[in-house]
């Protein structure tokens, strides 16, 4: 699923080891998040959005939405 | 990478049970090969090395259940159903060849080693699917 943790995490200036710390998971989840190859769970990406004080569809985008060009 | 605490713990135990499993087979090995085993307790020694290796099936379902990061619970869980596709599949395939007397006996335990080696097919498949830091 595309998302915009990359970005996000970046402007905060936060490796993927911080955030993975702050997530409380592996440094591996967070990367394999951030390239698209794990989507997470809806606990875990309620958790990065409110990490981010974002709402959710702020940090990931929506297939169903991306594909039908709404976005 | 980092280990997490239950993987942690989940090392730990099967350094245990693997401890185990070589003590009772030297001991049941050496039991059998000087008599010194019968009736009940013959049976006991017997299953005593194949406890072992049940206890590390458990570890490893307990290593799941403790195991807080979803996805390496995700990768530990494509690696068991690639060991476990792996390891019957071969049984399978194995007792029909024997059974049409195309291939010899081999002793029913040695799938279990096929099992681990599955959970390395799997590694390989995560590394390839998923990137790198998807082996376990």
């Amino acid at each position: 699923m595309e998302n915009r943790l990359r970005v996000l995490r970046a402007e905060r200036g936060l490796s993927q080891a911080d955030l993975a710390s702050r997530l409380e998971v592996s440094r591996q989840s967070v990367n394999a998040i951030e390239t698209g190859k794990y989507d997470p769970s809806l606990p875990l990406a309620f958790r990065i959005a409110e990490l981010f004080e974002r709402p959710i569809e702020d940090v990931f985008v929506s297939p169903s939405r991306r594909s039908s060009g709404a976005i | 990478m980092t280990r997490s605490p239950a993987a942690k713990r989940y090392n730990v135990r099967v350094i245990w049970l693997s401890l185990l499993y070589a003590f009772s087979l030297l001991a049941a090995t050496y039991g059998f090969k000087h008599h010194l085993l019968n009736g009940g307790l013959a049976y006991f020694a017997a299953i005593l090395p194949a406890l072992s290796i049940i206890g590390i099936f458990g570890a490893m379902g307990r290593y799941l259940v403790e195991e807080t990061d979803e996805y390496v619970r995700m990768l530990l869980i494509r690696q068991s159903l690639w060991a476990s596709a792996f390891a019957l599949s071969l049984a399978t395939t194995w007792g029909f060849l024997e059974s049409f007397g195309l291939a010899g006996h081999i002793e029913a335990f040695y799938i279990a080693v096929v099992w681990f080696l599955g959970l390395g097919l799997g590694s390989i498949y995560n590394r390839l699917t998923l990137g790198a830091s998807a082996g376990c």
